[in-house]
């Protein structure tokens, strides 16, 4: 059973990567690490190509499995791989897994839709206007540099224990990036084209709306991604106080039980869920990047 | 009837651009405006459309103050400035956007015929040649049907033949709807071909310095005389305008020749 869930779950990686590595060259505003233009043809290279993505994890968890099995190392302090499986059935069996996977990512996905408007529309605002940036970003720009964890005790105070504290908490890990990125963008769009906007006579914000949101568009995409990765490094923030659900919970859960299973478990949960949200990201937003006239192409 | 009164511009950096701008312009006319660099006919241009204000003296049109940018008055710049995200449809239908969807279709549909570009409707701009693309800037400007159109250098970016081209076809859709025409360039010939009235400016500070009537028959012949004839006195003049040679007023050079000196 094992060995067989274990290719499984290798092979679901796989298909993840295949697809997203296609759907992250045709979003990505940036050249990937592989030039795509220079990637092989055929069939079965083209399949292949996404896949090297996987071969330093399969090789290092192939690797710890051998030693481990080979008696090179107890694996107590980082179990073997298949004992994460095992780990991840049991947890999945009494419907833990479930309840705390979805637990986490409720408040990421309530703090991500929060912090990317409020994000959005103050970046935006303070992008074109210079009176409301030079107010308001100095501010922004200090409240940006504390560390999440800094946050905690001032939100449970304000906001209690529960959802609420962790939300917003998601919420300012999210709002920073694509605020800082909408904000960014739209300073820099062309003036070129905002004259054609002003030769067409645009109010403020039909401008906005129909000339810098979409110029800024390639820019605004990454920022969401960033601020998507801050969010789940803040619901851990969240999680390590006063939670008694969530992946973050099981990590601590895990560390005050002894058990290092759980917690490499959990790690390795919030590493999918990560990649899988990042990946639905780029997915959904590549159709409004079509246009792009850039070096990396899908 | 476009008429600017005494229009000065100095930016703030100091620099003294337009001094004392004064002229008129029948509706319908094609003025070609051509000078040295520095002599302020892109500032001139962007005063016409409302994009910058003048620091002293006025543009109207038909008696109205321009201070802004108005739906009569369209412009086109040296480059197409189309909108990446939009296909060349959107692009060309953008000044449309208060239209019923079905007007809009049928307008920027006839735009793209008149520009020869009907088959690249639903194409994106990045996969446009220059000359395509400057040409679906034509369309974007013509189709609110202006009554003023500002052209500045729109034709310096491209090469010879597809210059050539784009200035008959300029002529092909002024000949339909009849706007003002007024457009900077800096190749003689061009405006030789295209002005009813070319007027030469001279710099520091941008002031007009000569008009010459071009009133040639169209479609105009390249290699006639009298097409040769406006195209030396433009030259010379030219050259009179930056003080570079000893030249008649009817086009008999005494030491330069002129021609591709001048810029």
């Amino acid at each position: 059973m094992t060995p067989v869930a274990f290719v499984a779950w290798v092979m679901s990686l796989f298909f993840m990567t295949a697809t997203t590595g296609e759907t992250e060259r045709a979003a990505s505003a940036k050249a990937p690490e592989a030039a795509p233009q220079l990637a092989p043809q055929t069939l079965l290279a083209r399949l292949a190509w996404p896949t090297l993505g996987l071969v330093v994890p399969v090789t290092l968890a192939a690797g710890w499995e051998i030693a481990v099995g080979m008696g090179l190392s107890s694996g107590r302090l980082l179990p073997p791989p298949s004992v994460i499986f095992d780990t991840f059935l049991d947890l999945a069996a009494t419907g833990e897994l479930q309840r705390h996977a979805l637990a986490t990512l409720s408040r990421v996905a309530a703090g991500f839709a929060f912090g990317v408007m409020a994000g959005t529309i103050a970046g935006a605002i303070t992008g074109y206007s210079a009176l409301t940036h030079r107010l308001v970003d100095p501010t922004l720009q200090a409240l940006r540099s504390i560390p999440s964890i800094a946050w905690v005790p001032l939100f449970i105070l304000w906001f209690g224990i529960f959802e609420a504290s962790k939300i917003i908490l998601i919420a300012v890990g999210v709002f920073f990036p694509v605020y800082l990125g909408v904000m960014g963008a739209v300073i820099s769009v062309d003036r070129k084209i905002v004259e054609v906007g002003r030769v067409f006579r645009l109010s403020g914000p039909a401008m906005v709306r129909r000339i810098l949101l979409p110029a800024v568009m390639p820019a605004y995409v990454i920022s969401l991604r960033a601020g998507l990765g801050l969010g789940w490094m803040f619901v851990v923030a969240a999680e390590f106080l006063g939670a008694s659900t969530g992946l973050g919970y099981l990590l601590i859960d895990g560390q005050q039980l002894g058990k290092p299973a759980q917690i490499v478990a959990a790690i390795v949960a919030f590493a999918i869920l990560g990649k899988t949200t990042d990946f639905i990201v780029a997915t959904v937003s590549a159709p409004f990047l079509r246009w792009e006239d850039r070096f990396a192409r899908s | 009837m476009l008429v600017l009164d005494h229009v000065s511009k100095t930016y703030p950096n100091g620099v003294h651009a337009l001094e004392g701008i004064s002229l008129g312009v029948a509706p319908g006319e094609i003025l070609v405006v051509i000078g040295g660099s520095g002599c302020g006919k892109s500032t001139m241009l962007r005063a016409i459309s409302g994009l910058d204000t003048p620091s002293r003296g006025t543009v109207a049109l038909d008696g109205t103050i321009i201070t802004e940018p108005r739906e009569e008055i369209g412009i086109i710049f040296q480059e197409p400035r189309l909108l990446p995200w939009l296909s060349v449809a959107d692009n060309v239908g953008f000044g449309l956007d208060g239209s019923p969807r079905e007007e809009r279709r049928e307008r920027v549909k006839r735009a793209l015929v008149r520009v020869g570009l009907a088959d690249k409707a639903n194409v994106w701009p990045r996969e446009l040649s220059g000359g395509q693309a400057q040409r679906v800037a034509i369309a974007r400007a013509l189709v609110p049907r202006p009554q003023v159109l500002l052209l500045d250098e729109p034709f310096s970016a491209l090469d010879a033949f597809t210059r050539a081209d784009l200035q008959v076809h300029l002529l092909d859709l002024w000949a339909e709807l009849k706007p003002t025409l007024i457009m900077v360039t800096h190749d003689v010939e061009e405006a030789v071909v295209l002005a009813d009235r070319i007027m030469v400016m001279r710099p520091r500070p941008g002031r007009v310095y000569e008009e010459i009537a071009c009133d040639l028959p169209r479609p105009r012949d390249r290699q006639s005389a009298a097409f040769d004839f406006v195209k030396r006195r433009v030259l010379a003049a030219l050259d009179r305008s930056l003080e570079r040679a000893d030249v008649t007023d009817a086009g008999e050079v005494k030491a330069d020749q002129g021609g591709g000196l001048w810029w």
